[in-house]
């Protein structure tokens, strides 16, 4: 039987910052272990933590792009619990007063729009990261103090795809702003999926299942669909007591979710103020200041491309879901490429290039808006023909070389000297009389054979069009 | 030579008489002479040489820090088995500031764990003595500071002072304890005790040293938010005397002797001697009154600071875990090794505070306790705020007494004294400057007295004090009997 899911997400996301959030330590991805680390970060006696205020800024900006209520100060609380990767023995984070309230954002759920309602957004710090090994447990404090948003919604989710396009939204927003690169490779997010079920009809909502630290997007789908599978199931078999209150986490390998801790061995936090940190007065001016740093976020972007650049909506769509390819696409705009063919090359070819691998974006497609704008304005110009264009493209990848290199290389630059067409023509004329006589007795598509002789003989660099108007000319 | 104040020692080593090296040898050879019999230190840095003398008062000049401040490369233990060899890497930026105005340190002294005591009986390496009295405690927690500067061995020793940590040692063994407003010296690097509380101070043998030293120490660190400005700030420039027509206010309910039902004969004199400073007070030309404060508040002082300052305290000191630095504890997974490391580390004391500031900060306790003990806080700070926009500074005897026996530190006080022995915590629940100078003697032991004042108005307080100090005979004494 088919239930009324409720889905509520607590969304964690890596900001982007030169330095961590309470420390100067370097807030960056290393393969190394604990390169990144100052003694605040390992909680050496007498250290004390010092805000990082473009991460307030930041954070102040998200909470006011999620529409929600600001605080008149800054302030943190000190979360307590003991655990190997938490230096400090407490985590600095929001508690009683987070940076953002009772906000919500309207998001795109297959072309219907949904209001999503967020309950805070707040800022902390993240704890180091533990490696476990056969009889042994290593610390890396690289991530030790890295900032992380943490943004929670109320359960208002109904789907996995609402969950799925709620977050997609968020994670656009993070990468048009700058605040996060959300990039699950470098475990940058992790949410935790509040789950339960309940007939269509029920007034109350059924027993909530809390699935912590899940770690992509892929894995948050199948958590979601696996626990409203799982409790439906257990409803249907009349075990829905079974359902408890718990918290859970997903296991990548058996695809399933695990239990944890039942809520009796719920932690108390014993929350309070951090006192090593002055409260920090978000004033008026601070929030117009911020707002006036709000870059164009996609729909912004995907508006411009359709009403400036008469973009059709799916392209414009393509175009806009991921931030790098929207500026790659305005960088070739803005080398003076025509914006129908940039978005032609980039959402075919280029995209096709990046699809390849999960490994690389688009910063990492070896032709930059430059050489593609350069290619473009090659066939624009009509140095070279349109199927020349597309092996220029695939050797520019091979070789590594710019249009105009591979041009030059193989020598493909479109003929442009009429004599020289015209000799040709009279040559194929000559040795092709069969064909002329064919093409007069109504085969006009010998006409077709015939061009395609001069383009041979030309080596591919005659024009076609004005070798097909030569042609016609001569045998008419 | 180690009897004399910073100034003095200054135009010795600027006129040749000594050199640096010749000082902190001297200084580092008495520390050792003293260190049987009142234990005051956990390490004395023989190595150290001497630094080049400038025209900085405290070039080339030694002195000691309470093994609570971060020393690079030198063993700083905050006088717990749970740092017992802990070597930091870095320097407390109260120290970076005196090693780089050329100030030597020769030794690290004892304290109550962590700062968490106020006997100096609790600290790992054992109980400190008074150097007036060997069978006297000290106070605490900056006991071995107290005690060394004392016995002569250097004319300075940071301390820190989280209820009264620097200003009741100070008392107890005749000497000067200088806790600034809060913010003026910078934390980093100080073991954390309660943090809205704690401040970095000294204790020295007179006032114009006290003013020279956190001079020397002070300013705003980017390393401490807390810090602020001070740079318009002169202390030691600024001592003059000049108390002419300050108003000081004394609290009745504690220091009148009515107010007590079978005071002993030591707080009779203790107050009795007070109320004669408070007459020399009214000679400088200062006029002192009596103002009454509501009892229930009064009476709310100590728990107040049992609730914060163990909340802090439980909190703050869970980085120490065995994991990162300390002895590693024992067990099958990190969890059991951070018990065991706990366990074994913290003396009992410790502990107990620990369950305390657990307790208070639970969920479903901490409405009742914690957040009103914070709101109780401030209502004494309001009601003092209030009292300072009419009087320049408080004056207040300094416990109830001279400095009680070691044999009985299990506080034999009769309840009513409960809330002068805990006055001073007044001076760290709104950051106040505060500063102990000596002001007499009873039964062959020094006693002190106490003048707090308004946030950043240290130089209106030194003043006073300096003022007071000059009509008295008890500066730059030193307790003989340990020589």
């Amino acid at each position: 039987m088919a239930y009324k899911a409720v889905i509520g997400l607590e969304f964690h996301c890596e900001m982007k910052s030169h330095t961590k959030v309470f420390s100067n330590a370097i807030n960056g991805y290393s393969k190394v272990s604990n390169e990144y680390v100052s003694p605040i970060d390992m909680a050496f006696p007498g250290t004390l933590p010092i805000v990082n205020k473009t991460c307030i800024r930041k954070a102040i900006e998200m909470a006011y792009i999620l529409n929600c209520k600001i605080p008149e100060y800054m302030e943190f609380d000190r979360k307590n619990y003991f655990y190997p990767d938490l230096p400090k023995g407490y985590q600095i984070t929001q508690f009683h007063n987070p940076v953002g309230v009772n906000g919500k954002i309207d998001i795109n759920v297959n072309g219907k729009v949904k209001t999503v309602l967020i309950h805070d957004i707040h800022l902390e710090e993240d704890a180091a990261s533990l490696d476990h090994y056969y009889d042994t447990t290593t610390i890396d404090y690289n991530r030790a103090g890295v900032p992380l948003l943490e943004l929670v919604t109320e359960p208002c989710f109904n789907s996995s795809d609402e969950a799925l396009a709620f977050l997609e939204h968020i994670k656009s927003i993070y990468e048009y702003t700058d605040i996060s690169e959300c990039d699950s490779k470098k475990g940058q997010i992790r949410a935790d999926v509040n789950v339960s079920i309940m007939d269509e009809k029920d007034r109350e909502l059924g027993t909530k299942v809390e699935v912590k630290n899940v770690n992509s997007f892929s894995n948050i789908r199948e958590t979601i669909e696996y626990e409203i599978k799982r409790q439906s199931e257990l409803k249907d078999s009349g075990r829905y007591n079974e359902v408890v209150q718990e918290t859970r986490r997903w296991d990548d390998e058996s695809k399933t979710t695990i239990h944890m801790r039942s809520k009796a061995d719920a932690v108390d936090y014993k929350y309070f103020v951090e006192p090593n940190l002055p409260r920090y007065k978000i004033t008026k001016e601070l929030i117009e200041d911020i707002k006036k740093d709000i870059p164009p976020l996609a729909d912004e972007r995907k508006e411009k491309y359709m009403k400036e650049y008469n973009l059709n909506d799916y392209d414009s769509t393509v175009l806009v879901k991921n931030k790098k390819v929207s500026d790659y696409f305005e960088e070739c705009i803005k080398l003076g490429a025509d914006a129908k063919s940039a978005c032609n090359w980039i959402t075919t070819k280029i995209l096709a290039e990046v699809n390849k691998s999960e490994e690389i974006t688009i910063d990492d497609v070896f032709i930059r808006p430059n050489m593609l704008v350069e290619l473009i304005k090659l066939i624009d110009d009509k140095k070279i023909t349109n199927n020349q264009g597309k092996e220029v493209f695939a050797k520019m990848l091979e070789e590594k070389l710019t249009p105009s290199e591979i041009v030059k290389k193989y020598n493909m630059e479109v003929i442009e000297d009429e004599n020289l067409i015209d000799n040709l023509v009279m040559e194929v004329i000559n040795e092709n009389a069969k064909a002329i006589e064919d093409y007069h007795n109504g085969r006009t598509n010998m006409l077709d054979y015939l061009v395609g002789q001069v383009m041979k003989k030309s080596k591919g660099k005659a024009n076609p069009v004005q070798a097909k108007e030569k042609m016609i000319e001569k045998i008419k | 030579m180690l009897e004399k104040n910073i100034k003095e020692l200054h135009e010795d080593l600027v006129n040749n008489k000594i050199t640096s090296d010749k000082l902190v040898k001297k200084s580092i050879k008495a520390c050792h002479d003293i260190q049987e019999k009142t234990n005051s230190f956990v390490t004395i840095i023989d190595e150290v040489k001497g630094e080049t003398v400038t025209d900085e008062l405290v070039s080339g000049i030694p002195y000691g820090i309470k093994d609570i401040f971060s020393t690079k490369d030198i063993l700083s233990t905050g006088s717990s088995n749970t740092l017992k060899d802990y070597v930091p890497f870095f320097d407390a930026t109260c120290v970076a500031n005196l090693k780089k105005k050329g100030a030597v340190a020769v030794a690290k002294t004892v304290l109550d764990e962590l700062g968490m005591g106020g006997t100096g009986t609790t600290g790992h390496t054992g109980v400190v003595h008074n150097p007036w009295n060997l069978d006297r405690m000290t106070a605490g927690s900056s006991a071995g500071s107290a005690a060394s500067v004392a016995s002569g061995v250097y004319p300075f020793a940071l301390g820190s002072d989280t209820g009264d940590s620097i200003r009741k040692p100070a008392a107890y063994c005749g000497i000067v304890g200088y806790k600034p407003t809060y913010g003026m010296v910078s934390r980093y690097g100080m073991f954390q005790f309660a943090s809205s509380l704690d401040t970095v101070g000294v204790l020295t043998r007179s006032v114009e040293d006290a003013a020279i030293v956190v001079d020397a120490m002070k300013g705003q660190d980017e390393k401490d938010m807390t810090t602020w400005d001070s740079s318009d700030i002169h202390l030691y420039d600024s001592l003059d005397k000049n108390v002419k027509g300050k108003k000081l206010f004394y609290i009745k309910e504690v220091c009148d002797i009515e107010n007590y039902d079978n005071p002993n004969e030591e707080l009779k004199s203790h107050l009795e001697n007070f109320k004669e400073k408070v007459k020399l007070c009214e000679k400088l030309g200062m006029s002192v009154e009596g103002v009454s404060i509501d009892k229930t508040l009064l009476t709310a002082l100590p728990s107040v600071y049992v609730v914060i300052s163990c909340a802090e305290a439980t909190s703050n000191m869970s980085n120490l875990t065995g994991i990162v630095f300390g002895p590693r504890g024992d067990g099958d997974n990190p969890m059991e090794m951070i018990k065991d490391h706990r366990t074994k580390g913290f003396s009992p004391l410790i502990k107990r505070r620990f369950v305390i500031g657990s307790y208070v900060l639970q969920s479903e306790n901490q409405e009742r306790y914690f957040l009103n003990a914070k709101r109780v806080r401030r209502l004494i700070v309001n009601k003092m705020n209030e009292l300072f926009e009419k009087y320049d500074a408080m004056i207040a005897p300094v416990g109830t007494g001279p400095a009680k026996l070691l044999k009985d530190d299990k506080n034999t006080l009769s309840k009513d004294t409960t809330v002068l022995e805990e006055l001073l915590q007044i001076g760290n629940y709104g950051g106040y400057p505060s500063i102990t100078i000596p002001n007499g003697f009873i039964n062959k032991l020094p006693v002190g007295m106490n003048i707090t004042g308004k946030v950043k108005d240290d130089i209106n307080v030194l003043n006073i004090a300096y003022a007071l100090e000059s009509e008295m005979e008890y500066k730059n004494q030193i307790a003989k009997e340990v020589k």
